[in-house]
């Protein structure tokens, strides 16, 4: 690999594109023939908090997976400090993951691990020397989340949700990343915990100058930390011609916005999608689940 | 309202013609789907090899993985030997009694044992405690994100999670297969000596006369290929674990059977192969096939 882009790579020296960090350019996202994401174009400066909402099956898990390098797109492109990250041989996507934190919907503490071994698993996976430097950057990024140290020897199973999501975030944390992803980082927790999730994610932006990507359901999560919010919307529903990101702009212009499905997912009205939905039922029923290649099943689907 | 039941099929042979139609169709789709997961597990293997021989594991990744293949499975290996051992002296002894070789018992056993029922027995029971916690385990993983998390973090999750595991498997099943040969012999004499009351010194000679240091060679060069198709096709099932518990439950379920009917295919391949080298090494032997 060129020498400058490999120290682009593990430095975060950017010699590019007016200070963008993540370009996301016509991005294709297919499993068969199911389309989850069709030409997904977005660009996000340097420090800025992006809320990607939208309803389930929308596909934003998707779209932050393949930024992380986590899932290959069908087709398009995630440029990431002028790098794009699908054409990254193994060693070189390695060096860069040192500079994503990924935020983990259920935190995704490895069971057979300790606390300990959790926080500072990128560090040894890194060649961070272990010793003292190790030890406290671990316990720092602890009391950054506002976990002591005593939960240091215990295993994920022993920590409330709460507490594991914070363990999760400070293991993100743990190397100072350039670039944070959060995959719904409020979802089953109580409502005061979601509000410490949504300060601590703040106090991380002040503290360091990371970029951030937040997939939530949550509006007041998203409202609170974002500077950006992204709507998608399902690409099976779109009508034709239509582009999948519903709404792009500031949480203001998010009340502002004319398109009746923005307006309903904010304030979180079902509308006409149960009439879809019951609709669908009494139109197809359950014989949308029977073998239509057996001769008896598809005469009766004929008499009905 | 439609009264015919098949409306579409007129006469009755075309319905014959339909039905197997719909079951070569059946068949073929399962042909298919074999060679497909042949395919990937093959796939799977090429990657893990080449993580392999590219890195070294980490001692922290590889001493937890003995510990559960080989202490762990060492009681269950032993135990069963034991029972194996005695079972086969139990089943043999009359017939050997009527044409009054009984004192030959040992050399039926301790062969059986060597060349065969060790290995498999052993294998058997790491695919049935081993194979099946690691399809969940892994599964486990998958489902949770704990895979993704380590992709995340800059870590590859074959070789950090399926070459200490394959490794453990290989180098540690030889020994598993000695413990299951030892206890079995042991076991063997014991109902045959102590109980049956075959004399001791004549069922030690034949035993020694019979069975050779080829034999043992060639039950513990079978349970390598064993340990690595336990620990393949284990790891591959727990990667393409499907979401969900019932997934997890699949995973667990589909390492053990697919491990299990490998390893006795591999078994009737490994014969053949190890009694080919025989006779081109030893050309007057008696021929077996």
């Amino acid at each position: 690999m060129d020498d400058s882009i490999l120290s682009q790579i593990t430095s975060g020296t950017t010699a590019t594109s007016e200070g963008q960090v993540v370009d996301i350019r016509q991005l294709c996202v297919q499993f068969g023939k199911q389309v989850v994401l069709k030409d997904i174009s977005i660009r996000i400066p340097k420090g800025q908090t992006v809320a990607i909402i939208g309803e389930s099956g929308c596909g934003k898990t998707m779209l932050l997976k393949s930024i992380a390098g986590l899932l290959a797109p069908t087709s398009g492109r995630i440029v990431f400090d002028g790098v794009d990250i699908h054409s990254l041989n193994d060693m070189d996507m390695t060096r860069l993951r040192k500079r994503f934190g990924f935020v983990f919907q259920n935190a995704a503490l490895f069971d057979s691990m300790t606390i300990h071994q959790n926080v500072g698993f990128p560090l040894r996976q890194h060649g961070v020397p272990q010793g003292k430097q190790a030890q406290t950057m671990i316990l720092d990024r602890l009391a950054e989340v506002g976990l002591p140290s005593n939960v240091l020897p215990k295993k994920p199973s022993q920590l409330s949700g709460g507490m594991r999501k914070r363990v999760g975030l400070a293991r993100a944390l743990i190397l100072e990343p350039d670039l944070l992803l959060y995959d719904e980082p409020t979802t089953g927790l109580d409502p005061i915990m979601s509000d410490v999730i949504n300060e601590l994610m703040m106090r991380t932006r002040k503290r360091y100058p990371v970029t951030s990507i937040v997939v939530t359901h949550d509006m007041h999560s998203a409202r609170k930390v974002a500077d950006r919010i992204i709507m998608l919307y399902p690409y099976s529903r779109l009508k034709p011609g239509e582009k999948q990101i519903l709404f792009d702009g500031t949480s203001d212009q998010l009340d502002q916005c004319p398109d009746r499905r923005v307006q309903q997912f904010v304030h979180g009205e079902a509308g006409e999608r149960l009439m879809e939905m019951l609709s669908s039922r009494n139109n197809s029923g359950d014989l949308d689940t029977i073998n239509l290649h057996d001769p008896i099943a598809r005469n009766r689907k004929q008499e009905r | 309202m439609a009264t015919d039941p098949f409306p579409d099929i007129a006469a009755p042979q075309s319905r014959i013609m339909a039905g197997l139609t719909r079951v070569a169709m059946a068949w073929g789709n399962v042909v298919i789907q074999g060679i497909s997961t042949l395919g990937d597990i093959s796939l799977f293997a090429m990657q893990m090899l080449a993580w392999m021989f590219s890195s070294r594991p980490k001692r922290e990744t590889l001493m937890p993985n003995f510990y559960a293949v080989g202490v762990l499975s060492l009681p269950v290996v032993a135990l069963t030997g034991t029972f194996i051992g005695m079972v086969l002296a139990i089943q043999s002894y009359h017939q050997f009694k009527t044409i009054g070789l009984e004192t030959r018992l040992g050399a039926v056993i301790n062969m059986s044992l060597v060349r065969e029922l060790g290995p498999v027995l052993a294998a058997t029971m790491l695919a049935g405690r081993v194979g099946s916690a690691m399809a969940a385990v892994l599964g486990t993983m998958r489902v949770t994100e704990q895979i993704d998390a380590l992709v995340s973090m800059g870590a590859n999750p074959i070789h950090y999670l399926v070459v200490p595991r394959f490794l453990a498997c290989v180098l540690l099943i030889p020994a598993l297969t000695v413990m299951a040969d030892f206890m079995g012999i042991v076991g063997g004499y014991f109902y045959s000596v102590i109980v049956l009351g075959i004399d001791h010194a004549q069922y030690l000679r034949n035993s020694r006369d019979f069975v050779g240091g080829f034999d043992l060679f060639t039950g513990i060069f079978k349970s390598v290929f064993f340990g690595a198709t336990i620990a393949v096709v284990s790891c591959y099932r727990g990667f393409h674990c499907q979401p969900g518990a019932d997934g997890v439950g699949r995973a667990a379920t589909a390492a053990f059977v697919q491990s299990f009917v490998m390893i006795l295919a591999l078994d009737i391949v490994l014969n053949l192969f190890l009694d080919a080298v025989y006779f081109a090494i030893w050309p007057s032997g008696a021929k077996l096939f």
